[in-house]
């Protein structure tokens, strides 16, 4: 049984500090050209980041949990920018 | 000129509100920053909370936090693709109050700690990132936030920023997490009516049960499953070592569906309505991962400082006593009018060491290293465990004695006998 992530994440409650993502790709080209596991496309339980057809990965910030995976397991190229969201902003859990 | 408070607590999860609310109480001039809406807003946990630490700080606690269900009966279950073996202990004793564990809902948990935490006296300014540490020289003086402007001093910073603990990182304290030492989890909450609650796992009032999993749940991952039972909804999740993800192909999020659907789990879950998905990091390296826990005018608590024990499902009331340990070492610190400086923060340590925090830690220092190192615990052992069950019990005029000696010849040709006495040797020594 395969499933889409956005199901789950339309469950949740965000504020989007639109135009400003808290996690940045440092280098596009490492990903496409040097990293050959991209594992950052499996890992991340909210599927923010995508593979494109030409191995280009595209990340979207919007569903982010921010759980610290992608950072932690970019530990080959460490290639991922990771902030907290401004004050305020991000994932607002109803529950946790 | 810029405020000066005697003492800034990062965070307003278990620690920083243990921290904070001991100092505050004390009497001193206490800032609690927090990133989110409101405190809870950004924490998650399975959750549950044991009584006897959060005890300590507010004694009457059960008489107001939010609690969910006190937990009357623990199940265990080693799982293999269509089948469970387990072991249930229940007893009346836990049913009588006053209770050992509760199941709560962070979120409003939390916030009912953070409001005690500002009637003790505290300032908690909520919707604020600590963007870095202030620095003079080698001493921590104050924060940076993203709001305010302008810098907020104090004699000493706390810490409790939770398992990503950026701020650390960020000024050299230490470095970037392992991640063979943290553990992903995902997890979700299902509500329905109390009455099916209590009708699918046998409880009466306020009365809860929790479910810890292992076995082919996790694909061969090191890691646990759970489900746990509050008043009107179930929190079911999993969790596995990001080592051990980054080497899989498959996502924490199908983990979570497909364990959903194991024939022992999904009659449990049955009509429930999902009203919210998380994820969240564990600290699970143990002793031997715990990073440097105070220096100069800072110390660290809770997650920030891997105050996690991962072999008993236990790490907020680690929180709760580490923040509370802060706390107290900075009161006796300002009665005595000596500085937070590396040499009389010692006493921090001193005092986690005493304790059972670093004893438990400690004793299990070597659990993370034999379980990286042998993943058939998670895979062959919960297989031949379940199928042992499944050929003693199915009765298809095979004598008995014949259905052991199949048994003992499987777990040979499975994992030879040398492997089984070494396995359980370390387990033993380990656990020692």
């Amino acid at each position: 049984m395969s499933l889409k992530i956005e199901e789950k994440l339309f469950q949740n409650r965000y504020r989007v500090d639109a135009g400003r993502p808290h996690i940045q790709i440092r280098d596009e080209e490492i990903c496409a050209a040097q990293c050959q596991t991209r594992q950052c496309t499996v890992c991340c339980p909210a599927g923010c980041y995508t593979m494109e057809g030409n191995g280009r990965i595209v990340l979207i910030t919007d569903g982010c949990l921010e759980c610290g995976t992608c950072r932690i397991i970019c530990n080959d190229h460490h290639n991922v920018t990771w902030e907290y969201p401004r004050g305020g902003y991000g994932v607002l859990f109803k529950f946790g | 000129m810029a405020e000066k408070f005697d003492v800034i607590v990062v965070g307003a999860g278990p620690s920083g509100n243990a921290a904070a609310y001991t100092l505050a109480k004390s009497g001193l001039k206490v800032l609690q920053l927090e990133r989110g809406e409101y405190p809870g807003s950004k924490n998650v946990q399975g959750a549950i909370l044991y009584a006897d630490a959060l005890e300590r700080i507010i004694p009457d606690f059960r008489d107001e936090a939010p609690l969910e269900r006190h937990i009357i009966e623990q199940r265990m279950w080693v799982l293999d693709d269509a089948s469970f073996i387990g072991a249930h202990y229940r007893s009346d004793d836990f049913n009588k109050p006053p209770y050992n564990r509760y199941t709560i809902i962070r979120a409003q948990f939390d916030k009912w700690f953070s409001e005690k935490v500002q009637q003790a006296g505290a300032l908690v300014i909520c919707e604020t990132t600590v963007t870095e540490l202030l620095m003079d020289d080698k001493k921590v003086v104050g924060v940076q936030t993203d709001r305010m402007g302008g810098s907020i001093y104090a004699d000493v910073v706390i810490l409790a920023d939770g398992v990503n603990s950026l701020l650390a990182k960020k000024a050299g304290f230490h470095a970037e997490i392992d991640p063979a030492n943290v553990a992903l989890a995902v997890k979700e909450i299902h509500f329905m009516p109390q009455e099916t609650i209590e009708a699918r796992f046998n409880l009466q009032g306020e009365a809860g049960v929790v479910i810890e999993m292992a076995g082919k749940i996790t694909r061969g991952m090191m890691g646990t499953g759970f489900l746990y039972t509050n008043k009107e909804s179930l929190t079911v999740g999993v969790g596995c070592m990001l080592s051990d993800f980054k080497t899989q192909k498959i996502t924490p999020y199908q983990l979570l569906e497909d364990m959903k659907a194991h024939p022992s789990i999904a009659p449990l879950l049955e009509g429930g309505e999902m009203k919210e998905y998380t994820a969240h990091l564990i600290p699970e390296g143990g002793y031997k991962a715990i990073p440097k826990l105070y220096g100069e005018g800072w110390m660290i608590a809770g997650d920030a400082a891997m105050l996690v024990n991962a072999m008993h499902r236990e790490g907020s009331n680690l929180a709760m006593t580490s923040g509370c340990f802060a706390a107290e070492t900075i009161i006796e610190l300002m009665n005595e009018q000596k500085p937070c400086s590396t040499k009389n923060l010692a006493r921090y340590q001193q005092k986690l060491n005493d304790s059972f925090v670093m004893k438990d830690l400690k004793k299990y220092q070597n659990m993370p290293g034999i379980f990286h190192a042998n993943s058939q615990f998670f895979t062959a052992y919960p297989e031949m465990l379940n199928q042992a069950a499944h050929r003693m019990l199915k009765v298809d005029g095979i004598d008995k004695k014949s259905k052991e000696k199949a048994i003992l010849a499987d777990f040979r040709q499975r994992r030879s006998l040398f492997g089984l006495m070494s396995d359980a040797f370390k387990l033993w020594r380990a656990f020692e």
